[in-house]
């Protein structure tokens, strides 16, 4: 199967790939897939006072698709609030990489990392 | 070194020059074009000719009977007509058949025919190193058993299942055996006077030959009966019909013969350029050969980079031909159905990667793909949130996934 350009350059030159600390408030993180289905994504967001995400970081075990689709995210959230995050679907993501429809599973993965690590923050500031 | 490695030699063979270039005189006007059953006209008598050859040349390098060799359009096609032949015209004396549970999908796509037709198929499991216990398979044979298929080397991991004993239990049970042994001929010895094997199925473009032709071995004594599968013209003593495709036979002829003269000379290279490669990996973090390494042909190597997926190491050896046992690329997000009958847990068959090398790889290949390999396995894992969970001493199956 031939990859489109879009995915070939985040997986070429991924964007954002790093680790913040699980423990810092300021920081939310999400982990999904599982390592037997061939994909796993941990997606990180770190929150400054007034709601904004002032950076993100992810690491992918998974195909190129899976890579690329993190990568991208990881772009487009930086300077967005939570809110504007959460709105990030799916098939934006899917549409902008022109992933082909078996590759599509690989941005429902990355709405559901960016889902779950805004969850993780917000959990965070209600403890 | 030309660019892309190709390293894909148990997917197809490229058609060795000496073979492509003798096909080409069975085509046109300029040479032997004729139709093999024409028996009224020289042209179909010289047509005739080149396929008794060829059919002598496959039958030669198996030490078979030229009149036990029957041509088909690939190993695919053999496998269907062996066990649907044997079962559609065995089944008064039974209904049960016993195969692997590594066979290839034309053996095991069969079977499951044979299932919805009322057959009954035991699929047997294979140990860690990928070889059948031999034991396990003797406890699975009936009274109403009338075929077993096994397949002598598999294409996934390379593995060369002891076909020579597996025969003798057949043989005392008065079981038809069918092996697949489009992996084998050409690059480890098969000799059917020896071999207890009934039905053995063949194919010309895993051994330099075209693709698109290949045989079924037939044992005549004891004689084995199939039902056809293709009906017309009654060719090929009715069990396959349809017009001889000369050039394709004299190929596939041609491959067989060279791989009798060549294979010794072939696999002592193969088996040095195949160590160099699994030198050069193997002193690696968390690499795991798949197969056993000593029952295993001499071209394949099939290793489990941990904590790096499959496809995108395939992705990222991009001046390489590889394949996968990782299936990310099928919406069933199932890897590779052999590696896990060897008990190779998801995670190891997502991370897989076979290199197949053959009569054209060189040394200087290997070292590049040694060389590719390492580094590009080592980015991923700079990517991987598993090796990060690895390396900071995380059980990663101590953790509970959401299956997705
Ligand atoms: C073990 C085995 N059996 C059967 C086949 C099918 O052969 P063919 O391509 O000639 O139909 C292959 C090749 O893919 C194979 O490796």
């Amino acid at each position: 199967m031939a990859y489109g350009e879009k995915v070939i350059d985040h997986y070429e030159h991924p964007r954002n790939v790093g680790v913040m600390d699980t423990k810092s408030s300021d920081v939310g993180t999400g982990m999904v897939g599982a390592p037997a289905c061939g994909d796993v994504m941990r997606l990180q967001i770190q929150v400054n006072d007034v709601g904004i995400i002032e950076d993100a970081k992810f690491k992918t075990y998974g195909c190129g698709s899976a890579i690329a689709s993190s990568s991208l995210l990881t772009e487009w959230v930086k300077g967005k609030t939570l809110e504007e995050a959460q709105e990030i679907k799916n098939t934006e993501i899917a549409e902008e990489l022109a992933l082909p429809p078996v590759k599509v599973h690989c941005s429902v993965l990355a709405e559901d990392a960016i889902r779950a690590a805004i969850s993780d923050y917000q959990s965070k500031q209600e403890a | 070194m030309k660019f892309p490695i190709y390293l894909d030699y148990s997917a197809t063979t490229p058609v060795d020059p000496r073979v492509a270039e003798n096909m080409c005189h069975y085509l046109t006007t300029d040479g032997i074009f004729g139709n093999p059953a024409s028996s009224s006209h020289a042209f179909g008598w010289a047509a005739e000719d080149a396929v008794k050859q060829a059919r002598q040349d496959v039958a030669e390098l198996i030490n078979a009977d030229a009149r036990e060799i029957v041509w088909t359009s690939g190993a695919t096609e053999s496998d269907n007509l062996a066990i649907k032949g044997v079962a559609h015209f065995y089944h008064k004396k039974g209904k049960h058949i016993v195969t692997v549970k590594t066979e290839h999908k034309a053996v095991l796509d069969s079977c499951r025919q044979l299932e919805r037709e009322g057959y009954e198929v035991t699929y047997l499991d294979v140990q860690p190193n990928g070889l059948i216990d031999l034991d396990v398979f003797r406890a699975a044979l009936r009274k109403d058993t009338i075929l077993a298929s096994v397949m002598h080397v598999n294409n996934e991991t390379g593995v060369i299942q002891d076909i020579a004993s597996i025969g003798e239990i057949c043989r005392n049970n008065k079981i038809i055996f069918h092996v697949d042994a489009a992996q084998s001929a050409g690059k480890i010895p098969i000799d059917l006077q020896a071999l207890k094997v009934d039905l053995m199925s063949f194919s010309a473009h895993k051994i330099y030959g075209p693709k698109g032709v290949g045989a079924l071995y037939v044992r005549r004594k004891p004689r084995i009966r199939l039902e056809a599968q293709m009906h017309g013209g009654g060719h090929e003593r009715g069990m396959r019909s349809g017009t001889l495709a000369t050039h394709q036979l004299v190929g596939m002829g041609d491959a067989f013969r060279i791989a009798r003269e060549e294979m010794g000379k072939d696999n002592e290279r193969l088996m040095e350029l195949r160590g160099r490669l699994w030198e050069g990996l193997k002193d690696m973090e968390e690499v795991y050969l798949n197969g056993d390494l000593e029952q295993r042909i001499s071209g394949n190597l099939n290793i489990s980079f941990n904590y790096v997926e499959g496809e995108s190491l395939m992705m990222a050896l991009k001046n390489m031909a590889v394949s996968s046992g990782s299936a990310c690329t099928s919406a069933s997000l199932e890897p590779s159905y052999v590696l896990r009958a060897l008990g190779r847990d998801d995670e190891l068959a997502h991370s897989s990667i076979r290199f197949t090398i053959g009569r054209f790889t060189t040394a200087e290949e290997i070292d590049y793909v040694i060389e590719m390999t390492r580094e590009q396995v080592r980015r991923l894992r700079d990517l991987s949130p598993l090796w990060d969970m690895y390396k900071d001493g995380i059980d990663i199956k101590s953790i509970e996934w959401a299956a997705h």
